[in-house]
C-alpha cells in the first residue's frame, strides 16, 4: 500500500494532524490533549513504549510522520482502558493507538517483524477462516511465525503448557482438522469484504 | 418458565475444548441454580476481541459485534444480551455505542450486513453477566442460596481490565471496584478487600506476542495474592484467568519463584457454594488445583 502511503504524503504535506484527523479512528480528538501525561504514567507497559500516548500526541501536532507511523509504540496498547477512564479530557486514547497502528500498518508503515504487529495480523487471518477463533492453529501460527526451527524451539518450549490445556481439555487436537466455526460463514465473509470496500473508499476518497 | 431470560454470547474461548471452556462450564452450572436461562445467540461469530484492529478497521471489526447484535434481535427478540467473556463484552457495547453516537456509521453498518441478509436497530442493552447478578439478583438473594458457605476460604477477588474499563458495572469505581469482593463475602468466604493488584493489566493478548512484558506483570498479580494470604485468586475474565494460571511455571522459571496459585472463575465459587460438585463447577479445568474448593465439594 506505498501507493496510498505517497498519496496521503502528497495531499497533507505539512499537516500531519489533518491527517490524522481524516483518517484514523477516533483521530479527531487528538489536538484536545493537554499533555497532563496520565496516560503514560497509567499505561502497565509505559516504560516499553518509545513514545508514550501523550508524547505520540504532541509528535503528531509537530508533524512529525514518520516517527509516529513507523514507531513500535502504539503496538504495546494492551487494550486495558486505564488511559481512557483517567483522562481528564476524556480522550478515546486506547482506540486512537489502535486507530494509529491500524493507519501505519495500512500505509506499510508500520515496523517488520513486530511481534504484537504480527500477532494482531495472524489472530485476524485465523477467526475470518471460520468466523470463529481457532487456537490451537493461533498458537501453533505464533509458534511458527519466524520459521520452522524457530517454531519447533517455541513448541518445545511451551509442550508442558500444552499438555497441562490438553489434560484440562481446555485445548483439542481436534481443532487441528477444521474444529468450531460459524454455519454462514459466506454471508459473514461477505460483509467483512464489504465493510472493507466501503473503508477503503474512504480512504481513497480522503487521498 | 425460568425467572431470567437473556440471549447469551459466550465468545470463542468458551467453547468446547478451547482455553475457558470451565467458564462455560460453571456458568451454566451457576444460572442453574440461579434459576437463569441462556439462549444462546444461534449462529454468533468472534467478535475480534482488542487485538483484531492490525488487519481489521473499525467497520470491519464492528460489523463482527454487529451480526451478533442482529442474530440476537432476530432470534432472541427482547432479550438482553449476555456475555460472560470480557472481551466480548467490551467489543460488543462499544461497537452498540458507536453506532447509536454515530447515524452514518450505524447506516453503514446496516449496508455491511445486508450482504448476510441481516439488520439490526440496536436496540439491545449489551450486558455482562456480573451485571446481571449485581443488578438483576442481588448480593443479598444470591446469599439466600447459598448451601456450604465458602468459610475460611481467602479469595482475592481479581476484577482486570475489561470487565472493569472503560464500562464496568455502575456505581462502582474504575481504581477499587468492590463487587468481586461482596459476592465472595455473599457466598461465605473471605474477601481480601486490600488486594492492590484487583485492576493490574495481566498483558491481555500481549501475554503471546510480548510474553517477558506480560509475565513480568502476571508476577506481580500472583506475589500481591501471597502477600495477602490468598488461597486462591478468583476473576471474571477469561484472558485473566488464563494468563495467571497457566504461566505459573514459566513464571518461577523465569523469576527463581515458586508460584502455584489456584485462579478460578466466580461462577465456580458460586457453583459450589450452592452445593454443586467439583465436577459441575468445572474445577476439573484447573491447571493449578482449587483444593479448598475441591474439599467444599466434596464435604
Amino acid at each position: 500500500m506505498s501507493d496510498m502511503n505517497t498519496a496521503m504524503v502528497e495531499k497533507y504535506r505539512n499537516d500531519f494532524l489533518k491527517e490524522v484527523e481524516a483518517n484514523v479512528e477516533e483521530g479527531h480528538w487528538v489536538k484536545m490533549c493537554m499533555q497532563c501525561g496520565v496516560c503514560s504514567g497509567s499505561c502497565p507497559l509505559g516504560p516499553h513504549w518509545a513514545h508514550p500516548p501523550q508524547e505520540i500526541f504532541m509528535m503528531i501536532r509537530a508533524g512529525k510522520r514518520d516517527e509516529v507511523l513507523s514507531s513500535d509504540s502504539m503496538w504495546m496498547c494492551t487494550s486495558c482502558y486505564n488511559c481512557i477512564v483517567r483522562c481528564p479530557r476524556e480522550l478515546p486514547i486506547t482506540h486512537i493507538m489502535h486507530g494509529l497502528a491500524t493507519y501505519a500498518k495500512r500505509l506499510g508503515l508500520a515496523p517488520k517483524n513486530q511481534p504484537t504487529s504480527q500477532f494482531s495480523e495472524i489472530f485476524w487471518n485465523n477467526m475470518m477462516k471460520r468466523g470463529r477463533v481457532n487456537e490451537l492453529k493461533l498458537g501453533l501460527s505464533l509458534y511458527f511465525k519466524d520459521g520452522f526451527s524457530q517454531g519447533i524451539k517455541n513448541a518445545l518450549a511451551n509442550q508442558k503448557l500444552g499438555m497441562n490445556m490438553m489434560k484440562a481439555k481446555r485445548m483439542s487436537p481436534a481443532e487441528f482438522f477444521g474444529g468450531h466455526g460459524v454455519k454462514d460463514i459466506s454471508g459473514l465473509q461477505k460483509m467483512i469484504k464489504k465493510a472493507e470496500e466501503i473503508e477503503l473508499a474512504k480512504l481513497n476518497a480522503n487521498k | 418458565m425460568a425467572k431470567y431470560e437473556y440471549s447469551y454470547y459466550p465468545g470463542c474461548s468458551s467453547q468446547d475444548g478451547a482455553s475457558s471452556s470451565n467458564l462455560k462450564r460453571s456458568i451454566e452450572t451457576m444460572c442453574e441454580e440461579l434459576d437463569v436461562k441462556l439462549n444462546e445467540i444461534p449462529d454468533w461469530n468472534c467478535c475480534s476481541a482488542s487485538i483484531g484492529y492490525g488487519s481489521g478497521g473499525v467497520l470491519p471489526r464492528m460489523s463482527l459485534s454487529a451480526r451478533n447484535i442482529a442474530l440476537s434481535e432476530q432470534h432472541n427478540p427482547g432479550q438482553d444480551i449476555v456475555a460472560t467473556c470480557a472481551a466480548c463484552w467490551l467489543a460488543t457495547k462499544e461497537a452498540s455505542e458507536r453506532f447509536k453516537d454515530d447515524e452514518n456509521f450505524f447506516q453503514e453498518a446496516n449496508t455491511v450486513l445486508a450482504e448476510a441478509n441481516l439488520k439490526m436497530t440496536n436496540q439491545t442493552p449489551i450486558r455482562h453477566m456480573c451485571e446481571v447478578l449485581v443488578e438483576d439478583i442481588g448480593y443479598e438473594k444470591l446469599a439466600e442460596g447459598v448451601k456450604k458457605p465458602l468459610e475460611g476460604v481467602k479469595i482475592a477477588g481479581y476484577v482486570g481490565c475489561q470487565t472493569n474499563r472503560p464500562f464496568g458495572i455502575a456505581g462502582e469505581s474504575f481504581e477499587n471496584p468492590m463487587y468481586l469482593d461482596k459476592m465472595v463475602e455473599s457466598l461465605g468466604g473471605e474477601a481480601i478487600t486490600t488486594y492492590e493488584k484487583k485492576v493490574q493489566c495481566c498483558g491481555g493478548a500481549l501475554a503471546f506476542s510480548e510474553p517477558e512484558k506480560s509475565q513480568e506483570m502476571i508476577k506481580g498479580i500472583i506475589e500481591a495474592a501471597y502477600d495477602n494470604g490468598a488461597d486462591m485468586i478468583a476473576t471474571p475474565c477469561p484472558l485473566c484467568q488464563a494468563n495467571v494460571e497457566i504461566y505459573q511455571d514459566q513464571i518461577n522459571e523465569r523469576f527463581g519463584t515458586k508460584f502455584e496459585m489456584p485462579v478460578v472463575y466466580y461462577s465456580q465459587l458460586i457453583s459450589v457454594a450452592y452445593g454443586r460438585s467439583a465436577e459441575d463447577a468445572a474445577l476439573d479445568g484447573q491447571i493449578i488445583k482449587a483444593k479448598k474448593l475441591e474439599d467444599i465439594a466434596s464435604k
